[in-house]
C-alpha cells in the first residue's frame, strides 16, 4: 500500500485518537510497574493473593458461560431470523436492536423485580403450587449469567445473521437431495459453514464480557466480584492504583493473546464480516 | 397389476403449482421412460424449474401426483427420493474437499468404508478429476466445479438425474465441449436425465425428447427432429429455432395440398394431417434455411414471393437475408456462405422460393 494524500484527510483523527486513547492506555501499562514503586511487585500479588486468584476465575468462569450462553440463544434467533420473510426479519431484527438501547442499568432492575425473591416469577411460581420457597435467581451468579446473557445476544446475533445470510441455500438443499436428512444436513454442512460467524459471535461477546461491570454488581449482590468491579474498587475505594493497573494490563494482554490465537487459524478481517 | 408400460419410470399426472394467485406450473401431465434424456425447454418464468423442484421434493404441487414406478412419491421428502441433481451454480459443498464432496451421499448412506473408497475413485476417474480430489471447490475451474456436481450426484447410482441449467456459467465453448461429455456421460451410466435449460441449442442436440413449456404449460412434447420439423404452435416454431410465419385464406384444396393468398401471391402447402377448408385463414411457419434466394428471375415463381433486401447479416458459415416484401412484412432467409453464385447487397429486389413441403401449418396458440 503506497502511501497517498488520502492520509491527510485521516491524520487529525489518528492524532486524537492517539492523543485521547493510546496514551492514556499506555500510561495504565506504566502505572502497573511504577505504582506504588518501579518493580514487578504488583504482578507478584497475582500468585501470593488467592483473593485475586479467585476474581480471576471467577471472571473467567462467567465470561466463558455468558459466552456459550449468548452464542447458543443468538444462534437459535439468528437462525430464525436468516429463514423469515424479508419484512418479518426487518420487524425482528428491529425488536433485537430495541433492546440495544436500552440502558443497562434499567436492564439489571428490571431483572431485579422480575426474578427477586418478591419478584414477578417467584409469585407466579408460590401462587402456581410449584415450589413453597422462592428459589434465589438474583444476587448470584445466575442471576449475573442472567443479565449478562440477556445483554449480549443481540452482539451475538448480528455477527451469526450477517453469516447465515450469506450463505447460499442451494447448498442445503444438495444436502438433502443427495440423501442426507435435516438434522445430518445441519450438522455436516449448516454448522460448519457458520463456523466463522459463531467465532466472531463468540469472540465479540467473551471480550465485551471482561469488562461488565453494572451488571455483577447489581444482579450479583455483592457476591460475584468481577475484574472490572475489582478494578473500580482498587481505584476508588482502597487507592491501589498500581494493583488496578496490573489487572488492566492483565486483561487488555488476554484479549490480545486471544485475538492472535485465532488470527493464526483465520482470518480476523473475514470473522468480522470485513471482505478485503 | 398396473400397466407395465406406463408404470416403469416417472410419471407426472396433472402436476400443478401456485404461488398466491400465481399460477406457475399448469396440469402438467408427462411420462418420463427410464433411461431417456428428457430436456424441458422454455423461456424464464416458463415454470420449467418450479417443475423440476416438485419433481425434486424441494416444492409441494398444489395438484397432481408424481409417481416412479407406479408408486405416488408425492409424501417422499427430497432425501428419500435417491434422485441426483446437479444445481444452478453447483452448490458444491466450499468446506470440503472434491473427495469429501463424492463420498458426501455415500457416507450419509453408510456405506462401508472401503466400498467409497473404491466408488469415489470409479467417480473421479469418470469425470477426469483425480488429480484433483484434495482441492476445495474455490481452487477449481467452473467447467471443473461442474464435473465434480455431477459425479455427486451419480455417486449413488440415482435412477434418476435432475440437472438445473448446469452448463449456464459456462463459456460458449466449453460449453460445447460440456454438451459432449453429459452426453457421453449418459450414456455410459444409463440413468434417466432430466435437464432443464432456456438454451435451444442445448436442447436439440443432447436430448432424446423435448418439453417445451411457456407459461407453465407443456406446449409440445417429441424428438427434438420432430419438434424441428413438426411444430405445432407459433411458440413452438419461433423458440425452437426460428421461423417466417406466412399467414392467408385458403383459396383451394387439392387433396393435401392447399394453397393460398399472402401478400397477393399464390402460396401453396403439401398437408400432413387433415387439410383445412376454403375460406379458412391458416398459418405456415416457414424456417429461414428452406427460402432460396434467388436474383429477380425472367419466370414468374411458381412458390414465392419477391423482396427487397433490407439487411445482411455475416455468421461464417452462413448468411442471414431480410427482406422486406410488399404488403406483408419482413421474411428472414439463411444462405450458405461457401460458394454461394450470388452476391446480395441491401435494395436489391430478390426471388424467395420454397418446396410445398417446406412450410408447416401452425396453430396461433393466443397462450401457449
Amino acid at each position: 500500500m503506497r502511501l497517498n494524500n488520502y492520509w491527510l484527510l485521516v491524520a487529525p483523527l489518528l492524532l486524537l485518537v492517539m492523543a485521547l486513547y493510546a496514551w492514556p492506555v499506555i500510561n495504565i501499562l506504566w502505572l502497573s510497574v511504577t505504582e506504588p514503586q518501579a518493580g514487578l511487585q504488583n504482578y507478584e500479588k497475582l500468585f501470593a493473593s488467592s483473593s485475586l486468584a479467585r476474581i480471576l476465575w471467577t471472571t473467567l468462569r462467567v465470561c466463558l458461560l455468558t459466552t456459550f450462553g449468548a452464542v447458543l440463544a443468538g444462534y437459535l434467533v439468528a437462525y430464525m431470523m436468516a429463514h423469515l420473510a424479508s419484512g418479518e426479519r426487518s420487524w425482528m431484527l428491529t425488536f433485537v436492536l430495541v433492546s440495544f438501547w436500552v440502558s443497562v442499568l434499567v436492564r439489571a432492575f428490571a431483572w431485579l423485580t422480575l426474578l427477586g425473591r418478591n419478584g414477578l416469577l417467584n409469585g407466579a411460581l408460590i401462587s402456581s403450587g410449584l415450589t413453597d420457597e422462592p428459589i434465589t435467581f438474583v444476587r448470584n451468579e445466575l442471576g449475573v449469567l442472567i443479565g449478562m446473557i440477556h445483554y449480549m445476544i443481540p452482539y451475538a446475533v448480528l455477527p451469526l445473521l450477517a453469516n447465515m445470510q450469506g450463505l447460499d441455500g442451494r447448498v442445503m438443499s444438495a444436502s438433502r437431495s443427495l440423501g442426507a436428512g435435516p438434522l445430518v444436513t445441519f450438522r455436516r454442512i449448516y454448522l460448519p459453514l457458520t463456523m466463522p460467524g459463531i467465532f466472531a459471535a463468540s469472540i465479540l461477546v467473551f471480550v465485551i464480557s471482561l469488562g461488565f461491570y453494572v451488571t455483577p454488581a447489581i444482579l450479583g449482590g455483592g457476591r460475584v466480584l468481577m475484574a472490572a468491579e475489582y478494578i473500580s474498587v482498587q481505584v476508588l475505594v482502597t487507592l491501589q492504583w498500581g494493583t488496578a493497573s496490573m489487572l488492566a494490563t492483565l486483561m487488555l494482554g488476554g484479549v490480545l493473546a486471544l485475538m492472535f490465537t485465532l488470527s493464526r487459524f483465520m482470518k480476523l478481517s473475514e470473522v468480522f464480516g470485513a471482505k478485503a | 397389476m398396473p400397466d407395465p408400460a406406463s408404470s416403469d419410470g416417472l410419471t407426472l399426472k396433472g402436476l400443478s403449482k401456485r404461488f398466491g394467485s400465481f399460477e406457475a406450473v399448469t396440469d402438467v401431465c408427462l411420462d418420463v421412460r427410464r433411461g431417456e434424456f428428457l430436456t424441458l425447454l422454455g423461456p424464464s418464468g416458463s415454470g420449467k424449474t418450479s417443475l423440476l423442484m416438485m419433481i425434486a421434493g424441494f416444492l409441494d404441487p398444489s395438484d397432481g401426483d408424481i409417481a416412479l414406478d407406479g408408486q405416488s412419491i408425492i409424501r417422499l421428502p427430497a432425501e428419500k427420493r435417491n434422485f441426483g441433481m446437479v444445481f444452478q451454480g453447483y452448490a458444491l459443498f466450499p468446506h470440503m474437499s472434491v473427495w469429501q464432496n463424492i463420498a458426501y451421499p455415500l457416507e450419509v448412506r453408510k456405506q462401508p468404508r472401503a466400498q467409497i473408497q473404491s466408488r469415489v475413485q470409479e467417480m473421479l476417474d469418470l469425470v477426469q478429476l483425480t488429480e484433483f480430489s484434495d482441492r476445495l471447490p474455490r481452487q477449481l475451474s467452473g467447467g471443473q466445479q461442474q464435473r465434480v456436481a455431477l459425479a455427486r450426484a451419480l455417486s449413488f447410482n440415482p435412477q434418476i438425474l435432475l440437472l438445473d441449467e448446469p452448463l449456464g456459467a459456462l463459456d460458449k465453448k466449453l460449453r460445447t465441449d460440456v454438451q459432449e461429455q453429459l452426453k457421453d456421460l449418459h450414456r455410459r451410466v444409463g440413468a434417466t436425465f432430466i435437464y432443464v435449460t432456456h438454451d435451444q441449442e442445448e436442447a436439440l442436440s443432447m436430448s432424446d425428447r423435448v418439453v417445451i413449456m411457456n407459461h407453465g404449460k407443456v406446449v409440445q412434447v417429441g424428438a427434438p427432429n420432430d419438434l424441428y420439423e413438426r411444430p405445432e404452435t407459433v411458440f413452438a416454431a419461433n423458440f425452437l429455432g426460428k421461423s417466417n410465419f406466412l399467414r392467408g385464406s385458403v383459396t383451394a384444396a387439392n387433396g393435401q395440398t392447399l394453397s393460398c393468398v399472402v401478400a397477393g401471391a399464390d402460396v401453396h402447402h403439401r398437408c400432413n394431417g387433415a387439410a383445412p377448408g376454403v375460406g379458412e385463414l391458416v398459418t405456415l411457419a416457414l424456417r429461414p434455411e428452406k427460402i432460396d434466394v434467388a436474383p429477380l428471375g425472367d419466370a414468374p415463381l411458381s412458390n414465392g414471393l419477391q423482396g427487397t433486401v433490407s439487411s445482411l447479416t455475416y455468421y461464417g458459415s452462413n448468411f442471414t437475408v431480410t427482406t422486406e416484401v410488399a404488403g406483408f412484412g419482413s421474411v428472414t432467409a439463411e444462405v450458405g456462405a461457401w460458394r454461394n453464385p450470388h452476391r446480395f447487397e441491401t435494395g436489391q429486389t430478390v426471388d424467395l422460393s420454397w418446396q410445398e413441403d417446406a412450410t408447416v401449418l401452425v396453430s396461433e396458440g393466443t397462450e401457449s
